[in-house]
């Protein structure tokens, strides 16, 4: 189990507004770039998943609950777009940002109608994935609220 | 140049000439079986009728020459029943009725002569002196003596000309006596030759020796008739009623028995004058078959040229399009690799601005050190960002280009277009040394068009002016504006120029003047047949030693479209 969810609690200069209390899973095959990708959102208070290939990021939304999924649509083990759809089953509020190679915004669309929140191509500047996290974290928080009045 | 040959030439020719063969086959052949089986039939039809009507007419004319033959005799022997030969022995009375009869008949009967028993003529009329003549001796006296009736054959006699005898015996006081006629030859021969048909056809009278009774005909060098080629099948000739019908060396012949058969009438024609009206129609038909034929021919040589330099045509186009097939799919894969590295690339350099960024991070964390190193730390990895951002900015432009090679049609604004490709041979043009400028008309119209032909058509043209300047570096302007509702591009370098035996070949296909090896000689003509399809148009002006201009006119196709709408908003 490679899940490690570092505290980060250390970097207090890098803006770390209502981002603690977001759960994030961070797939992709590219070890490298998961891992530094991890770094620096943790550094900016996210509490950050790490996954190396498809199978192993359902294995770990199986046990826990996040708030956003990044997901990179080309990867080796499994399609991303195999992943979203399982996701989207295993967990509907979930939110999920698909990461794109630039031209192939076909399969982004097709991802967007099965369910994602929004796509980002790759590689993609780190402030614009924040904002994108942060939106959807946002948007999740109001979907649970409305879950929550309904029932 | 390298004239690479579509297919040999003696593969159109050898072509040629079986489908002109087959066409003449299949069109001759029944051609002339059938009007050969028209012309055999129309000949043996036209021959019997031709048979029938030489014997119909034979046949009347023998009754007719027996009649004439027969009254004759009827004649004397009347004059013999009704006066007696008592009378008759009478010179003057005899004479007298010579003249009666020929009042009645002309001078067919030229004398009258009564003979007794012993072959003396003791009475005589007429204009020879042949009273008292001695005929005891004389052939036909004694053949007539032991006949009632009698005709002689022609003889020359003792008058010495040819004539012949008719003669009636009579019993007188218990002895024979004759009362004869002579029949003067020449009433007589007019008479059988009154049968003439067409310009050889005719008629004469020989014995059954063969000697001629009548003239004989002009062309019969002979004193006698052949016998032979009246007889069938080597028999003896036979009395009979039935005419006897033989096609002898070219001449048919047709005899007929008269006087009990001793004589035979023969009717003589040449057999090319029997059937002249049918030979004058078979030469018609052959003329008109030979004319047929010859129609035929030329048809045949005609539109086989004409087919096969069809085919010729479109063996060529389709050689064409295979090559243009090629180049198409050449860009396309080129396009792929070129995408497949892309997405390669993106990864490491991903990873590397990330973890640019993660150094960044940690150098703020430590915030408080300013010293000289730090700084340059900091300069460095921005730098590193920046640069990481030029990759993937070059990424991205190969992607776009990938994307596009497909050729289905989508709506395009061309001057992203030309901005693209400029893009994608600006390194070329920089090593060439060639400047590349644009003149780019703001807000074209979009149109409607595949992608990667026009990137083919454009590359192709700045590639073609690359190469011209590639010595002597240069400038390339490219322009794109709306004329007449259409949109213009224009490619012009200041090259060396195409000179005028050139230029109105080179959008002929496989025509290159580039090294062996280095061109297909296909490049503008493929994008001659894009631009044609396109419905538009691609002309060149150049000058030399000044420059080479291209000139693409494409019409706006959404434009008419929405014309037609606003003419008719309810549709």
């Amino acid at each position: 189990m490679k899940t490690r969810n570092t505290n980060t609690n250390s970097s207090a200069s890098l803006s770390k507004e209502n981002t603690n209390q977001i759960k994030l899973l961070l797939v992709d095959d590219e070890a490298g770039y998961v891992n530094v990708l991890a770094n620096r959102l943790n550094k900016r208070g996210v509490r950050v998943a790490k996954a190396y290939s498809g199978t192993e990021a359902i294995r770990i939304l199986r046990r826990n609950d996040f708030d956003v999924a990044v997901l990179d649509l080309k990867m080796e083990d499994m399609d991303g777009i195999e992943v979203l759809k399982i996701f989207k089953k295993m967990d509907p509020d979930l939110m999920v940002i698909m990461l794109t190679g630039h031209g192939s915004e076909e399969a982004a669309t097709y991802g967007l109608e099965m369910g994602a929140f929004d796509y980002l191509t790759k590689p993609c500047e780190l402030p614009e994935l924040l904002s994108k996290i942060k939106e959807a974290h946002q948007k999740r928080k109001t979907l649970l609220k409305n879950h929550l009045l309904t029932r | 140049m390298n004239g690479r040959g579509v297919i040999d030439g003696t593969y159109y020719r050898s072509l040629t000439k079986k489908m002109i063969l087959i066409v003449l086959l299949v069109s001759l052949t029944p051609l002339m079986l059938v009007s050969g089986m028209i012309l055999y039939e129309f000949q043996h039809s036209y021959s019997e009728k031709v048979t029938d009507h030489l014997s119909v007419l034979v046949d009347k004319h023998r009754v007719h020459i027996d009649n004439f033959l027969e009254i004759k005799l009827k004649e004397i022997h009347s004059l013999v029943e009704t006066l007696g030969i008592d009378q008759l022995q009478n010179e003057s009375f005899l004479e007298d009725q010579l003249s009666k009869i020929q009042k009645v008949y002309g001078i067919v009967f030229e004398d009258l002569g009564v003979i007794n028993p012993d072959g003396l003529q003791i009475a005589y009329a007429g204009p020879y002196k042949l009273l008292k003549a001695q005929y005891s001796e004389a052939i036909w006296f004694n053949k007539a003596i032991k006949k009632e009736f009698y005709i002689s054959d022609v003889f020359l006699g003792l008058r010495g000309l040819p004539h012949f005898i008719v003669s009636v015996r009579v019993n007188h006081r218990g002895k024979p006596w004759l009362l004869r006629a002579t029949i003067d030859f020449m009433k007589f021969n007019k008479v059988v030759e009154n049968l003439r048909v067409g310009k050889t056809g005719l008629a004469f009278i020989v014995n059954r020796e063969g000697q001629f009774q009548t003239a004989p005909p002009q062309n019969i060098a002979d004193k006698k008739f052949n016998m032979d080629i009246i007889k069938s099948n080597n028999d003896e000739i036979e009395i009979n009623e039935s005419l006897n019908f033989k096609i002898y060396q070219g001449i048919i012949y047709v005899s007929a028995f008269l006087k009990n058969g001793d004589w035979i009438m023969v009717y003589r024609q040449e057999l090319d004058d029997a059937l002249s009206d049918f030979k004058k129609t078979q030469n018609v038909a052959v003329l008109i078959i030979i004319l047929g034929a010859l129609v035929i021919m030329a048809m045949a040589v005609i539109l086989s040229g004409i087919s096969v330099s069809r085919i010729e045509e479109a063996d060529r186009e389709k050689e064409m399009m295979n090559q243009q097939m090629i180049e198409t799919g050449k860009l396309a894969s080129v396009g792929e690799l070129a995408a497949g590295i892309a997405h390669e690339i993106n990864n490491p350099v991903a990873i590397m601005v990330e973890e640019a960024g993660w150094m960044q991070d940690l150098l703020e964390d430590d915030g408080t050190n300013d010293s000289e190193n730090s700084k340059e730390f900091a300069r460095s990895l921005k730098q590193i960002q920046t640069q990481g951002q030029r990759c993937k900015e070059i990424t991205h432009k190969l992607l776009s280009f990938a994307r596009k090679t497909d050729s289905r049609i989508h709506d395009i604004q061309v001057n992203e277009l030309i901005n693209e490709v400029i893009e994608l041979s600006g390194q070329r043009a920089k090593y060439a040394s060639v400047n590349v400028t644009t003149n780019l008309e703001e807000n074209l119209p979009l149109i409607r068009i595949s992608q990667t032909e026009f990137q083919q058509v454009l590359l192709n043209l700045i590639n073609n002016a690359v190469d011209a300047m590639e010595k002597t570096g240069g400038t390339i302007a490219i322009s794109s504006y709306i004329e007449d509702d259409d949109i213009i591009i224009t490619v012009s370098d200041t090259g060396p120029g195409i000179p005028k035996a050139n230029l109105s070949r080179i959008f002929d296909p496989f025509y290159t003047t580039k090294p062996v090896g280095k061109g297909t000689g296909l490049g503008l003509s493929i994008c001659y047949g894009i631009i044609k399809k396109l419905g538009g148009d691609l002309n060149v002006h150049s000058v030399l030693k000044e420059g080479t201009k291209f000139k693409i006119r494409i019409p706006v196709i959404g434009k008419s479209n929405d014309e037609k709408l606003k003419k008719n908003p309810k549709k």
